[in-house]
């Protein structure tokens, strides 16, 4: 570790840093544009300059030029200070004014900077650049006059997204940053070069104008529409969420968000149920909260217990689908189902149903088989952390399912279920490339389990990555890929049918007489029996609340507090950005004030009461935000018959990223997106 | 751009052998680099088959197949090297260099000359007749030629105001002279003869 | 003056057979065996002992520079010869392309043997289509005749050589944006460190060097170091092509010692200055890139690398460009301002933004549609572009600005108060 002094203080830093890496381990730090931690170096603007001593006489680049034993570096000297002033001037002389027309105003890298190394005048007396704006689609506003050319764009789309579609053409002056064919991004990671960019080059597009930063509230919380728990930073203005942004959380997603995630906040604003709704004459109207739970108290008084049952959407709080499930107990029902989708997933073992390797283990990895599973669309920021281990060790990745540009090299195996015992019994060529690996990892998609061989698929991928030495005492390479943020949790606070409990399609098919869903939207309403009297506890007026015959209003995630268990097992915490709409109210309080009407009243009334009863139930909710890594040590397999597969080929669970859910089918920009045509949904087609 | 990115383009057999020939060049994994040659195997296909030297989109994303890159990393090199032409030109490409050993020689006459005979005012226009593209060029390196004009591979040297008349002329005629010094100069020599080297050196 | 018997390049101006018959009876390929039984260490250091310095304008040594390939590598190794010649004033390694192809090919292989390498690429620009074309004509003629490519002039060393075409662009006359435009990508220079000795083409170690610098060393080492080192002056030692362009009698290239004095160069060889020595009003002697120096300084002044960086200038690719007292001086530089804009990669900040506004100044300049005080203004903004960049381009395009108004502020001034005089003038007020 070569020790270094910079400004008098001396550090020592791993070899191969280079003296920004330094700079910020002292604690100095040194204005930049284009360097960024996650990206590789650029080395182009040229304002990390600083003075290094028994170099030439001239500034060096801190960002790229490495450290060595015994340098002596100054970020403060009149070379460092007049190189940075040039450059700005530089940076700024072909830089329109319209600082107050731009939506980067107030979070802009170049007026920051320009405060502290810019001039108060202009010595530029020339006719200032124009350069013609691109379409990047429906979520990328460029005001290409504004770019100043770091490339961090073009960096992130070619090596993190992994959709080398940006790129600077022509050169000098001339270049331009764009994809020279004038076509939308097809990355479902594209909003992040709107972070990336520090200029108002490319900002979001339904964002345009909307909100100043300085006039939002943020507050933190987590993604919903997919199961990665991307860890958020909610803005909003009022009653409104105006926009969603990453928050840095190395372990789940580092600093990137989906672009569903990001931009399909507008689908929050539309279709929503705002008052409780109750069914008369085969007609929904309008009632109080005290009408619509007299009428389903009146309907569950005349049912029994078995004939009542509970569904959870994908979008589920743990606290609200643990209150609904001690619903209903109470009144005597174990058909409880948090698997919309119908899938075999086997909950006797939490490995058996989590993401075990955990997300930044992938890292470790050295070769990945993927079954049933388009992680690229089922969740795009986890599939950026399987992309960089590809490009950080080569890894192999080996593909049974549907072919698919996964935005890394794969060998895609074939569409087979038998494929899977085939590498068991080393038959074939990507066997070996597994066996060989040191930790080799096996994902199951939802794709390759909501279906009726479902058991058989999720016992045979688990022989296999026990066969292949997947499962070891330090490494556990066995991972179950969730798409419902509600999922794992829901699995974990044993939201599953009880003793002679009955499943999501018995409950359709007419096991029950009372259906209530939360927020089960992705079911298919119409095996529901015409006799089935159905409450829809949500927030959106989907698929379920076309069905209800009671509709209960509640918040969305941005509207309430909530825990979330991510695909990893990972219990993370989201919180109330604004309120619910109208009349609606947090799950929870829902069910609870319903229970009174049942004479059984839910034994908490506060979220904490709550939660303790989440811990009770199960101990991995008191480990917030934690996630401890484990090998395997039990490799007995889950209950089903690995040699029961069926030859159906495995159809990725996501075919359109944009539009999984109430939300994001309500975005107006996600409909746009769907209508963008981009490749992943060409392939799909 | 329509007519730029919309042009339908597919190697021919000639073409294939070239790039063939090209990609050997280079170490396997590294057929990248055969990007610039390979951008020439597309203008000059098209100067085969269209008699204008230009490098359309679909040309550039065959390239990229071909090589196996993204075609934005083909895009971005066909346009920072100015050599390849992202348009249709005339079927003589007469580059200019004005760069300032030119212009001391009297590049500014050349450049007259050649507006007056083909009737073309801009840069990067080409006349009515569909003859001719002006481009101005930086220095070719044939300095102590100067001034020199370069119609598509071939440099004319020692150019003035007379013999780019002479030689757009001749190029209307479908007969372009032979290359080189238009003044009949031993290549870089001195007028007049070389001043060293006078032994013959098989001797 | 340099001797016929001293000169190197004896087929400069084509006169013979620039192909393998006539390479031949110069003397090229004569016991290439030989010069490479003397080992990798043998060559190197008589290359180092002979002082060479690099003739692509930077005058590093060149037997240093291969001595820095490392000795033991598991990755292949790379010769690139900089055939992308493109600074202007320059038409030098175009003869030796065209006209003396062999002694390059030859140098490729006794090089690229002593610094470990596989393979030479050779980088010729673009634009050299024929030269190219003779290129590739020798190096085929070469590996017909077993010189080159598995067991090289029978010496148990396979070699081969390349031909890369380039395609327009100065700036990949810039080491490591030649060795990225090599890759398949656009011509934009590395960051150093690292260097190409250590990671270089595809990653491997390599060495970039110029056409001249590699052609001349078969002679080099046939004819002995003490041979070199006695022609030319200490320290600039050995013939180099001179290229001598502009406001002469006879512009021409000629090859003659370091250290000739300016005035002998250009009267012997080229004819002289237009209208005679007295008619002299500046020389930009070493490329584009270098200062001018005005008539005063060039009087008396030898033609080598240390005599002209003790002028503030630089002998750089020894490319003389000539300028007679008719010379808009200012125009002349501009159109080097505008040059450098073109060909500015655009990668980094200060070359891709100043190298248009000093162009765009120096363009009003010429008018004297300016303010004194932009004088200062544009020297100050050479200096922010000067020694902030990623690559030489950026020093490339202040240095002719700061040698204009080294040597010729006072011109700019009376430019400006000749235009401030002719507006403000009561007869074109009258007239408008």
């Amino acid at each position: 570790m070569p020790k270094l002094t910079i400004d008098g203080i001396e550090v020592e830093v791993p070899a191969g840093s280079t003296i920004l890496q330094a700079a910020e381990a002292a604690g100095i730090e040194i204005p930049r544009f284009c360097y960024h931690e996650r990206l590789s170096i650029a080395g182009n603007c040229r304002m990390c300059l600083v003075e290094v001593e028994k170099t030439p006489p001239k500034p060096i680049a801190s960002c790229a030029y490495p450290v060595g034993e015994g340098m002596v570096v100054h970020t403060d000297t009149p070379m460092v200070r007049n190189g940075r002033r040039g450059v700005m001037e530089f940076l700024l002389i072909n830089h329109p004014l319209d600082c107050p027309i731009c939506d980067q105003g107030g979070e802009c890298d170049l007026q920051d900077q320009a405060v502290g190394f810019g001039s108060d005048h202009s010595r530029y007396h020339e006719h200032k650049r124009a350069v013609k704006d691109k379409d990047l689609g429906p979520l990328v506003k460029t005001v290409m006059t504004r770019c100043i050319h770091c490339t961090r764009c073009i960096r992130f789309i070619t090596e993190v997204a992994g959709v080398p579609e940006l790129g600077a053409t022509d050169r000098g002056e001339h270049m331009e940053v764009g994809t020279y064919v004038q076509k939308a991004l097809s990355s479902e990671l594209s909003g992040n070069i709107i972070d990336l960019c520090p200029v108002g080059a490319l900002t979001s597009k339904p964002y345009a104008f909307v909100a100043r930063p300085w006039e939002l509230a943020k507050v933190d919380s987590i993604d919903v529409l997919d199961a990665v728990g991307t860890n958020i930073r909610i803005d909003a203005r009022g009653p409104e969420v105006l926009r969603i942004l990453p928050r840095l959380n190395e372990d789940v997603n580092e600093e990137w968000l989906g672009d569903k995630s990001r931009f399909a906040i507008d689908g929050l604003k539309r279709s929503r149920l705002d008052k409780p709704w109750l069914k008369r004459d085969g007609k929904l109207k309008p009632v109080s909260w005290a009408e619509a739970f007299q009428a389903i108290a009146d309907k569950i008084r005349d049912v029994k217990g078995d004939r009542i049952g509970a569904i959870a959407g994908d979008l589920c709080d743990a606290e609200s689908m643990l209150a609904l499930k001690d619903l209903m107990a109470s009144v005597g029902s174990t058909n409880v189902d948090c698997r919309q989708d119908g899938a075999r997933l086997d909950v006797s073992r939490r490995d058996f149903y989590s993401f075990n390797t955990s997300i930044p283990g992938i890292e470790e990895a050295d070769a990945v088989l993927l079954i049933g599973t388009n992680p690229r669309r089922e969740a795009p920021v986890l599939n950026a952390r399987i992309r960089k281990a590809f490009v950080a060790n080569n890894m192999p990745v080996g593909v049974i399912g549907e072919a698919a540009d996964l935005t890394y090299k794969s060998t895609h195996l074939g569409n087979d279920p038998a494929l899977i015992n085939a590498l068991h019994d080393g038959a074939h060529a990507f066997a070996a490339t597994l066996r060989n690996a040191k930790k080799p990892m096996i994902i199951v998609g939802q794709g390759a389990l909501a279906r009726p061989d479902g058991s058989a698929v999720l016992a045979a991928a688990w022989r296999l990555a026990a066969s292949v030495g997947a499962l070891l005492s330090d490494w556990h390479g066995f991972n179950v890929l969730h798409t419902a943020a509600a999922r794992v949790g829901g699995l974990d606070l044993g939201f599953v049918p009880g003793p002679n409990g009955k499943s999501v399609a018995q409950m359709l098919d007419g096991g029950v007489d009372v259906l209530w869903l939360l927020g089960a939207d992705e079911v298919d309403t119409a095996r529901i029996g015409a006799n089935t009297f159905v409450v829809y506890q949500g927030h959106h007026g989907d698929a379920g609340a076309h069905r209800a015959d009671v509709i209960l209003p509640s918040a969305a995630y941005t509207e309430k507090s909530g825990t979330y268990v991510n695909t990893e097992g990972r219990v993370q915490r989201g919180f109330l950005a604004v309120s619910p709409p109208g009349d609606a109210r947090e799950d929870w309080t829902i069910i609870r004030a319903f229970s009174q009407l049942t004479g059984k009243t839910l034994p908490y009334d506060t979220i904490d009461a709550l939660r303790q009863r989440l811990e009770q139930t199960n101990i991995v909710f008191s480990r917030l935000g934690y996630l401890p890594r484990f090998g395997c040590t039990d490799l007995t397999g889950p209950s089903g018959d690995p040699l029961a597969l069926s030859d159906l080929p495995f159809e990725a669970l996501v075919q359109n990223y944009y539009q999984t859910c109430p939300i994001s089918r309500s975005s107006p920009t996600m409909a746009e997106c769907t209508a963008s045509k981009s490749p992943v949904l060409a392939a799909a087609e | 751009m329509a007519d730029v990115v919309s042009f339908a383009f597919a190697f021919d057999a000639e073409s294939e052998a070239e790039l063939t020939m090209l990609v050997a060049r280079y170490p396997a994994g590294k057929q990248a680099s055969a990007v610039i040659p390979g951008l020439y195997v597309v203008q000059h296909q098209m100067k085969r088959q269209t008699g204008s030297a230009w490098v359309p989109v679909k040309g550039m994303d065959a390239l990229a197949a071909r090589l196996d890159m993204a075609p934005i990393r083909v895009y971005e090199v066909a346009t920072f090297y100015y050599m390849f032409n992202m348009a249709p030109i005339g079927k003589y490409h007469l580059q200019l260099c004005t760069t300032t050993p030119c212009w001391l020689r009297g590049s500014d006459d050349v450049v007259a000359a050649c507006r007056e005979a083909t009737g073309i005012k801009g840069w990067k226009e080409t006349s009515s007749d569909g003859l001719f593209t002006m481009t101005e060029v930086e220095c070719v390196g044939g300095c102590v030629n100067a001034p020199i004009i370069q119609v598509d591979d071939d440099y004319y040297e020692d150019m003035d105001r007379e013999k780019t008349l002479a030689l757009i002329a001749a190029l209307r005629k479908g007969k372009p002279p032979p290359r080189g010094s238009m003044i009949g100069r031993q290549n870089s020599a001195p007028v007049g003869g070389p001043t060293t080297l006078h032994f013959a050196p098989e001797a | 003056m340099l001797q016929d018997k001293d000169r190197i390049f004896t087929n400069l101006y084509g006169i013979h057979d620039p192909l393998l018959a006539g390479a031949r009876s110069r003397g090229d390929w004569d016991n290439t065996a030989a010069i490479l039984a003397r080992g990798r260490d043998g060559i190197i250091d008589e290359m180092k002992k002979s002082g060479l310095r690099g003739r692509g304008g930077a005058g590093f040594p060149t037997g240093l520079k291969w001595s820095f390939m490392p000795k033991q590598s598991t990755l292949p190794g790379y010769l690139v010869v900089n055939a992308d010649e493109s600074e202007p004033g320059t038409c030098k390694d175009r003869e030796i392309l065209r006209h003396d192809p062999h002694k390059l090919v030859e140098g490729c292989l006794i090089a690229g043997f002593a610094m470990g390498a596989c393979a030479a690429y050779i980088y010729v620009r673009g634009e050299f289509y024929n030269e190219g074309r003779m290129l590739q004509a020798a190096v085929d003629e070469a590996y017909a005749a077993g010189l080159i490519g598995k067991n090289a002039c029978g010496s148990g060393y396979d070699y081969d050589v390349f031909v890369h075409r380039g395609a327009g662009a100065y700036i990949c006359g810039e080491e490591t944006a030649l060795i990225e435009s090599l890759e398949g990508k656009k011509g934009m220079p590395r960051m150093k460190p690292p260097f190409p000795a250590g990671v270089g083409l595809y990653g491997c170690p390599s060495t970039v060097n110029n056409v001249e610098s590699i052609a001349v060393a078969p002679t080099i080492l046939r004819r002995g170091a003490d041979w070199f080192l006695s022609i030319g002056r200490p320290n600039n030692a050995g013939p180099k092509l001179f290229c001598i362009s502009g406001h002469v009698n006879k512009p021409c290239n000629v090859e003659e010692e370091l250290g000739i004095p300016m005035r002998e160069l250009i009267e012997r060889h080229a004819g002289g200055v237009r209208g005679g020595w007295d008619n002299l009003l500046a020389v930009i002697p070493g490329g584009a890139s270098v200062p001018m120096i005005p008539k005063s300084i060039c009087d008396d002044i030898p033609m080598d690398f240390d005599s002209l960086r003790g002028v503030r200038s630089g002998l750089g690719t020894a490319a003389v460009i000539v300028m007679d007292k008719s010379t808009d001086l200012i125009k002349a530089i501009a159109r080097l301002s505008k040059f450098y804009m073109h060909e500015s990669c655009g990668q980094c900040t200060p070359c891709r933004e100043g190298t248009g506004w000093m162009w765009r100044t120096m363009n009003r300049m010429v008018e004297g549609k300016a303010d004194i005080g932009e004088i200062d203004t544009l020297e100050q903004v050479t200096k922010q572009v000067e020694g902030h960049t990623i690559c030489a381009l950026g020093d490339a395009a202040a240095w002719p600005i700061q040698g204009l108004i080294r040597h010729f502020r006072p011109v700019m001034e009376e430019r400006i108060a000749a235009y401030k005089a002719r507006i403000s003038s009561p007869s074109r007020m009258a007239a408008e």
